[in-house]
């Protein structure tokens, strides 16, 4: 199905069962432990052997030598893979560095070798007995060092450098301005399950169970790394335990088992010691910013200026944080750079919400700094430069852009109007209170996906897609979407995700998992009414499908029985003319947060939490719910505590360990609150839905910045915001 | 993880003479930090002595009035225990900030005291270590040292200890109650009880070769208000930067010990008669030695202004 034009009324619109907060159908099997991870399953294999990964001990160099004599002496190994035995292996296009490194090292913890034993013990001890040699060379690992090398790079389809107007004129001609420089660091996705597979070899096919958000991605990539032909990789990943970007792409885990059960003709497992997901795998790069706003003393901004320095491994992309920057805020004369520098760490690539998320960390703490030399509200502030058009083109609009809406209602409901404006003034006990807000922006990202659905003779309805499911409720809302379209009950539809031997979807990444999937899952569902229409001579137009009956005029025919003995199929995907290119599809929404701080030790505490979100139709707002709540708290952590510190001499992250990389507990996120705004966006699908579990994201660990000004009077523009970076400018308690 | 032997011990004293007679042995109860220790090859015990059946689990008074608390009592077990509330809060304050409910259920005292350091580099085996590998080296000196301790440190270590219960402990005067593998047993008074890292930072107490802790024991009850106030930068599982286990008499005068600043807990007895001159003074005398490093000199204020808040909280 073409998606061309504004979608108009179509059966989705009934909202019996879209739009309702109907519980996760995968939710029992979650909370019983019966819900199979990659590592669990344990009936499509028999005697499964194990693997464990060994990681290089340095950043930069190569291996002189491996001495794996002991190793392989040692009580149950079957084999030791490495790049020197393992054949010619070519190299997927989605990841930069190699997943099996070898003779050279491109970072810390590459994988070098997998040891392959009977259980999962041997495997362990005897990866302590390969003894490796290195030759170190330097490397480079600090990006402030390498800053003023960095080179234009393009990102996401979008040029190095944008220019419209004149903004080094504008800016300083501009009779309030700012100029300020902002850091973010370098953040681990820090999700629950581990990278892991389970690979086996029949014949020459090779299926894969493994955790994964892109299914067809990760064919081909594996196909593509082991030469093998893509119709002989099949992919299952059916429950994923978190991802947020770190499974976009296969990693060290697949490859190597599917290298260890090619070697000992056995099934392989392996998954990625939890110390090894931090240097192993990937994370989101570190970033410099720096931001100029110039207004005039009405708040109108005419100049905005947003630079970004990121660095990445040779042949890596950069973050991207100036991507909001050209579109959120109107203004004349308006710049933008992006420059990326060659750092020898592990391997930046998305995690939630990449670019916009450390982009709208400085940008949303620029604006509130900007507000506060204009002497105005920076709810105010930002309401006077909202814009219902491209900034950098105003024949192009917005599909939908209710930002004011978002910022009044939330500044309504969570008490905005009893803020004080001057910094350090609200004290309750031994806590300094503050309040801070920011703008939620993300943009909206349509791309094709197809299903396939079945009708069988008790009225069942099975989808079958590649969709996946990394805790966001994929199952759910699929599950609604065919529902809807054929008049059933949920509990009469089946939903499977995560197999490549279905039809390819828009997977899970850059929140477009859920407009898109849903939307392939209609396409494939007006096709099969219109094959049920067929059979039974109706007209499909006006074929009515409810209650588990279609009727036309007089007739009505329940949908078991016109799905006859043989059953009825259809598979059909969404596909998107230009409806983005005519109309710029974006999310937005409104961050709020109370924080205090301890006037003697600065330790920081959020209080209370409020999103408010416009987002398009909402297709379940339990799950859509989780969802922002969830990315709420991941922002808490990037404001507050997350940070893979780098050891600029050995050129690796220290804290690789959930000690170590804190993120939230739940004695962090006492009260969070959050509102959908009722909206629907016919631009973005037949669904009229548009992502927003990385909206979520975006602005809260500014919001969170903001209050942290607003309570103690320090700005710290250097992210996470630890109590040590405010400790000397604490009021003195004596 | 390597392979070991396993046995369970029948009494304390056979215990201790098995971990003698055993090559790099190592006592086992709760195993919350060994066992996560020997899966990383940090910790190569080639024996292990369950000590889990050993009866130490009771706490019972002492004749002098204090409390004697078994080796295996469970943290949860001795925060929650009435006359740990009613009579040394700032111990069973000190046990509830620190790990998470399901640590410390299986977290023994004995094992608590034991516990090794959370520095990253120890925790890393491609990263010198004097710690684990002794004369590699200290790869956190010139590194990643936030956390890391700012006062007692040497060339070759500047490890902290990671426990908020012994800081408790050394603010209460503990003794630990020993068996040696002769059957012969002693008391170790606290402040006896760690040692600075030196040169030998491996070596992190008293304990002679193959001795088992049986037991704290805790003077009679001194009053006062028991404070303990731990700072980190999220609210709940995570390591202190700077910790205080106070106890303020009704005149001022007291008792302080910080956490997270060094190899073991820290306390200056000296500098406690400043106690009533404010934290200032406590803190000049008590850091008087500070050896920080760029990245945590911040905890020299810290600990001064958390002093500070805990002396008001103790007088209001």
């Amino acid at each position: 199905m073409r998606f061309e034009t504004a979608a108009t009324i179509n059966p989705i619109d009934q909202l019996k069962v879209v739009g309702k907060p109907a519980d996760r159908i995968d939710g029992p099997l979650k909370t019983t432990g019966t819900a199979r991870y990659a590592y669990e399953h344990h009936e499509g294999v028999s005697n499964p052997a194990y693997g464990y990964v060994i990681g290089s001990a340095i950043a930069k160099g190569r291996i002189a030598g491996m001495d794996l004599a002991a190793a392989k002496s040692a009580p149950g190994v079957r084999a030791i893979v490495t790049a020197d035995n393992a054949g010619k292996l070519g190299k997927g296009d989605r990841n930069t560095a190699k997943l099996l490194g070898g003779p050279d090292i491109e970072h810390y913890h590459q994988a070098i070798a997998l040891v392959v034993a009977d259980t999962f013990e041997q495997a362990r001890a005897a990866a302590e007995l390969v003894r490796v040699d290195y030759v170190r060379t330097d490397g480079a690992f600090d990006l402030a060092a390498v800053k003023d090398i960095a080179k234009p790079r393009a990102v996401f389809g979008g040029p190095a450098d944008t220019a419209v107007g004149d903004f080094a004129d504008a800016f300083a001609a501009a009779p309030v301005q700012l100029d300020a420089n902002y850091t973010t660091p370098d953040q681990a996705h820090a999700m629950m399950e581990p990278h892991a597979s389970i690979a086996a070899w029949n014949g020459d096919k090779l299926t894969l169970w493994t955790s994964n958000q892109m299914i067809a991605w990760g064919v081909g990539e594996v196909a593509k790394t082991l030469d093998i032909p893509k119709e002989n990789v099949r992919l299952i990943s059916p429950f994923i335990g978190g991802g947020f970007g770190s499974k976009l792409f296969v990693r060290s885990d697949a490859l190597l088992a599917a290298l260890g059960a090619r070697a000992t003709g056995r099934p392989v497992k392996v998954a990625l010691p939890r110390p090894f997901v931090f240097n192993n795998t990937t994370h989101r790069p570190a970033t410099i910013q720096r931001i100029r706003i110039g207004a005039a003393r009405d708040g109108k901004i005419s100049a905005i200026g947003h630079e970004e320095w990121s660095g990445n491994l040779p042949g890596g992309r950069p973050e991207g944080a100036v991507a909001q920057t050209r579109l959120l805020y109107a203004g004349a004369n308006r710049m933008t750079a992006t420059r990326l520098a060659e750092l020898n760490l592990p391997e930046g690539n998305a995690m939630r919400a990449p670019g916009e998320a450390s982009g709208m960390m400085a940008l949303e703490i620029a604006v509130d700094e900007m507000a506060e030399r204009l002497g105005m509200d920076p709810i105010e502030f930002r309401i006077i430069n909202d814009t219902q058009v491209d900034p950098e083109k105003p024949e192009r609009p917005f599909s939908q852009r209710r930002l004011t809406e978002c910022l009044r209602t939330g500044a309504e409901r969570f008490g905005w109007n009893k803020r004080n404006p001057q910094p350090g003034r609200v004290r309750d006990g031994r806590w300094l209170v503050g309040i801070g807000v920011a703008a939620a922006f993300r943009n909206n990202l349509l791309t094709k996906s197809a299903a396939r659905v079945r009708l069988d003779n008790n009225g069942v309805v099975t989808v079958e897609t590649d969709m996946t499911d990394i805790g966001t409720g994929s199952y759910t809302i699929i599950a609604q979407t065919a529902a809807e379209m054929m008049g059933v009950p949920m509990e009469k539809v089946v939903v499977r995700l995560g197999d490549s031997t279905f039809p390819v979807s828009s997977g899970s990444g850059g929140q477009w998992g859920g407009n898109n999937s849903t939307a392939g899952v209609y396409a494939a569902c007006v096709k099969l009414r219109e094959a049920v229409a067929q059979k039974l001579g109706f007209n499909s137009a006006e074929a009515e499908f409810a209650d588990g009956e279609v009727r036309s005029g007089n007739r009505r025919v329940p949908l078991a029985q016109a799905a006859g003995d043989s059953g009825l199929g259809a598979e059909d995907g969404i596909e998107y003319g230009d409806v983005d290119k005519k109309y710029q599809q974006s999310t937005f929404g409104a961050h709020f947060v109370e924080v205090g701080v301890d006037v003697a030790t600065a330790e920081m505490r959020v209080r209370r939490m409020l999103a408010v979100c416009a987002a398009g139709r909402i297709l379940n707002p339990k799950t859509a719910r989780s969802q922002v709540i969830g990315a709420m708290t991941m922002g808490v952590g990037a404001a507050l505590m997350e940070e893979l510190v780098v050891d600029e001499r050995a050129g690796f992250f220290v804290n690789h360990d959930l000690a170590g990389y804190e993120v939230p507990v739940h004695a962090d996120i006492p009260h969070q609150d959050m509102i959908f705004l009722d909206e629907t966006d016919p631009m973005s699908s037949p669904m009229k839905a548009k992502g927003v579990a990385e909206l979520g994201i975006c602005g809260v660990a500014a919001a969170v910045a903001n209050a942290v000004y607003n309570a103690t009077g320090v700005r710290v523009r250097d992210y996470p915001i630890t109590l040590d970076k405010l400790l000397e400018e604490m009021p003195d308690v004596g | 993880m390597r392979s070991f032997t396993y046995e369970r011990a029948r009494t304390p004293a056979e215990a201790a003479a098995s971990a003698m007679r055993k090559p790099d042995a190592k006592f086992i109860a709760g195993g919350t930090n060994l066992l996560d220790l020997m899966k990383l090859e940090i910790e190569t015990p080639a024996h292990l002595i369950d000590v889990n059946g050993l009866a130490l689990d009771k706490i019972e008074p002492t004749q002098e009035g204090g409390l004697r608390i078994g080796a295996l009592v469970r943290n949860t077990d001795l925060a929650a225990d009435a006359r740990v509330r009613r009579d040394y809060g700032v111990l069973s304050r000190a046990l509830l900030s620190g790990a998470s409910g399901q640590l410390r259920n299986m977290a023994t005292t004995a094992g608590n005291l034991l516990q090794r350091t959370r520095c990253p580099y120890f925790y890393d085996t491609n990263q010198s270590c004097n710690k684990r590998k002794p004369g590699s080296g200290c790869a956190a000196i010139g590194g990643f040292s936030r956390q890391h301790a700012v006062i007692g440190v040497s060339e070759a270590c500047i490890a902290t200890h990671p426990s908020d219960m012994a800081v408790a402990m050394r603010a209460l005067d503990a003794t630990v109650e020993t068996v040696r593998p002769d059957g012969a047993t002693r008391t170790i008074p606290i402040a006896e009880f760690y040692r600075l890292p030196g040169d030998t930072p491996h070596i992190e107490t008293t304990l002679m070769p193959g001795e088992l802790i049986t037991a704290v024991t805790l003077p009679k009850p001194v009053g006062g208000k028991q404070i303990y106030r731990k700072v980190r930068d999220r609210a709940s599982y995570a390591f202190a930067l700077v910790s205080v286990a106070a106890i303020v008499q009704r005149d001022g005068t007291g008792r302080v010990a910080l956490g997270g600043v060094a190899h073991k807990p820290w306390r200056v007895e000296a500098a406690e008669a400043q106690m009533p001159r404010g934290a200032k003074a406590v803190a000049a005398q008590l850091l008087a030695d500070a050896k920080p490093t760029r990245e945590n000199s911040f905890k020299l204020a810290l600990a001064e202004r958390t002093l500070g808040a805990v002396l008001a909280e103790a007088k209001g």
